[in-house]
């Protein structure tokens, strides 16, 4: 059968995956910019034809307490937001990676602080792969660069999620969303039966049987020792992520200097890697495609291979701390970014590779 | 081949399903297409504008500053992109409301007369397909049978009855295009 071709929006790919992933609810709240993602999905109906649950919450708080309840029944559940709503959910994240929960949770992140603008930006990076709620927790956060991506990560986020029981985030932002490009759709796979649940995650809470302990899903443990232990194993199992780091090296063989860039700003990046290259300057592009867990190792081959490495975000930055770390200062690292909803242009990044890098 | 194009006028004009439209057509025609709108308050009444990118390559940032072709619908679209053409690109622009002028000497640059023409059809709602005829009279970037798959990929199946109108006006709009300067 031919490939079915659609030209979406990102918030609209990543509904029209959830449907055809099998998941079994979205819970969200309206927000600008992703609101398509509730729209979309109460447009198609999928509870009329998979089952799929599709409900407005009250508020961004209720709608993470439901995702926390589905997941807890070891289904596959999600919730999108943007960056002031997220910030509401991050009591819940918090108790879910606690509680050893998967789910799916999409950032459209938009300036900030505070309501700050609808316009987008990638100021929440800190707050996404440095915990976010309270607690010593790590999610898997994936950053899509495009609107395929969008649709690809609701497969591979829910899988990620349910191998290491902890909440995958993927974090867009207000370009990725809003942005229409041409999507690749796969068959649609699905629901789970309620045996396969049984089988996929034999610690949800699916009826006790005689035949086996009763399962709690809890993040609460006042016995000291105890709650030592369990963050030992949740370290562990952070550490195991590592295994699962994806990122894309452009260009990188004969480079001698590396823009660093996640989700949109790495499309930027692109085009200003071609500007830089027609002027003679040999750069390349280093996408970490998970932010956490962060491509250490990748980062750290290129150190002692390059001249310099230029950061570049939408906002203050946040990345290049992390640059730093994984090339243990052994290159020049720096910053370039722009704040409250503007996007960098091409031109500005290369000017900013020029003075910081190059002439710096 | 790569075709930067920018579309800016008022929020209502049809600026950014004429966007779709023809990054439908690209799709059509196997290139790859981006299509990027301003979103936000400007949308409701203000001013709109969408980024379009058709290339036969994967395509880098979907937000740039400078154009191949601007396709001006309003005096503060004109304001805000006539300087964005790159040098040799094209400016179409319907001059109906516009009382300053482009006056770029390094571009080319076309009128087409599309809200007056609008007026005298029937629907009197074509306004934007007309102006997509006289941008594809002047770069056939993409095949008419495919601007007529993006047209019935982009338009919901119960107004698949108006697709002979469009087409009228597409057609319409390649005819009455004409060089400004």
């Amino acid at each position: 059968m031919a490939k079915e071709l659609r030209l979406m929006k990102g918030n609209e790919a990543i509904a029209e995956a959830a449907i055809r992933a099998g998941a079994d609810g979205y819970f969200g709240y309206p927000i600008t910019p992703q609101s398509e993602v509730l729209e979309y999905l109460m447009a198609q109906k999928p509870y009329e034809r998979t089952g799929m649950v599709v409900l407005q919450a009250e508020s961004e708080v209720a709608a993470i307490n439901m995702v926390y309840g589905g997941a807890a029944c070891g289904k596959k559940v999600m919730t999108s937001s943007s960056s002031p709503g997220i910030s509401l959910k991050q009591e819940g994240i918090s108790y879910m990676a606690g509680a050893e929960l998967p789910c799916l949770i999409l950032n459209v992140v938009r300036g900030g602080p505070g309501l700050g603008t609808i316009q987008p930006s990638q100021s929440d990076y800190n707050q996404s792969v440095k915990g976010g709620g309270h607690g010593d927790y790590k999610l898997v956060v994936l950053a899509p660069a495009s609107v395929q991506e969008m649709y690809d990560f609701v497969e591979k986020g829910f899988a990620l999620s349910f191998k290491y029981r902890t909440p995958c985030l993927v974090l867009a932002d207000g370009i990725i969303g809003q942005m229409m490009e041409k999507v690749e759709l796969s068959d649609e796979k699905p629901r789970w039966t309620q045996e396969e649940v049984i089988k996929n995650s034999p610690w949800a809470t699916t009826g006790k049987t005689a035949n086996r302990e009763r399962n709690i899903i809890t993040s609460l443990n006042l016995e000291s020792s105890v709650q030592e232990e369990h963050n030992i194993h949740l370290q562990k199992k952070y550490k195991k992520m590592e295994e699962d780091v994806m990122c894309e090296e452009l260009n990188c063989d004969d480079a001698e200097y590396l823009f660093v860039a996640f989700g949109s700003a790495s499309r930027i990046c692109q085009k200003a890697m071609d500007v830089a290259r027609a002027k003679g300057i040999k750069v390349g592009l280093v996408r970490p495609i998970t932010l956490s867990p962060f491509p250490n190792k990748i980062l750290r081959k290129y150190a002692d291979k390059v001249k310099g490495m230029l950061s570049v975000e939408m906002n203050a930055g946040q990345m290049v701390e992390d640059i730093r770390l994984a090339t243990q200062f052994r290159t020049k690292v720096e910053h370039f970014g722009r704040m409250g909803g503007i996007i960098p242009t091409p031109s500005e990044v290369v000017q900013a590779l020029e003075q910081k890098i190059i002439g710096g | 081949m790569t075709e930067e194009i920018i579309i800016a006028g008022f929020g209502g004009q049809g600026v950014l399903s004429m966007g779709k439209i023809l990054a439908y057509s690209g799709i059509m025609q196997d290139q790859e297409v981006s299509w990027m709108p301003s979103y936000g308050p400007e949308m409701r009444g203000g001013t709109a504008n969408v980024t379009v990118i058709l290339s036969d390559e994967r395509i880098s940032s979907p937000v740039i500053n400078e154009f191949d072709t601007a396709i001006i619908l309003n005096q503060q679209s004109m304001d805000k992109f006539e300087k964005s053409v790159k040098p040799g690109g094209l400016l179409l622009y319907d001059p109906n409301g516009i009382t300053k002028h482009p006056t770029r000497k390094d571009i080319q640059i076309y009128q087409v007369e599309a809200a007056e023409e609008s007026a005298k059809t029937e629907s009197g709602k074509t306004f934007n397909m007309i102006v997509l005829g006289a941008f594809l009279k002047l770069k056939p970037i993409v095949k008419m049978d495919n601007v007529i798959k993006g047209l019935k990929k982009s338009l919901p199946t119960r107004h698949h009855n108006l697709i002979p109108i469009n087409e009228q006006a597409i057609t319409k709009g390649m005819e009455v295009v004409k060089k400004y300067s």
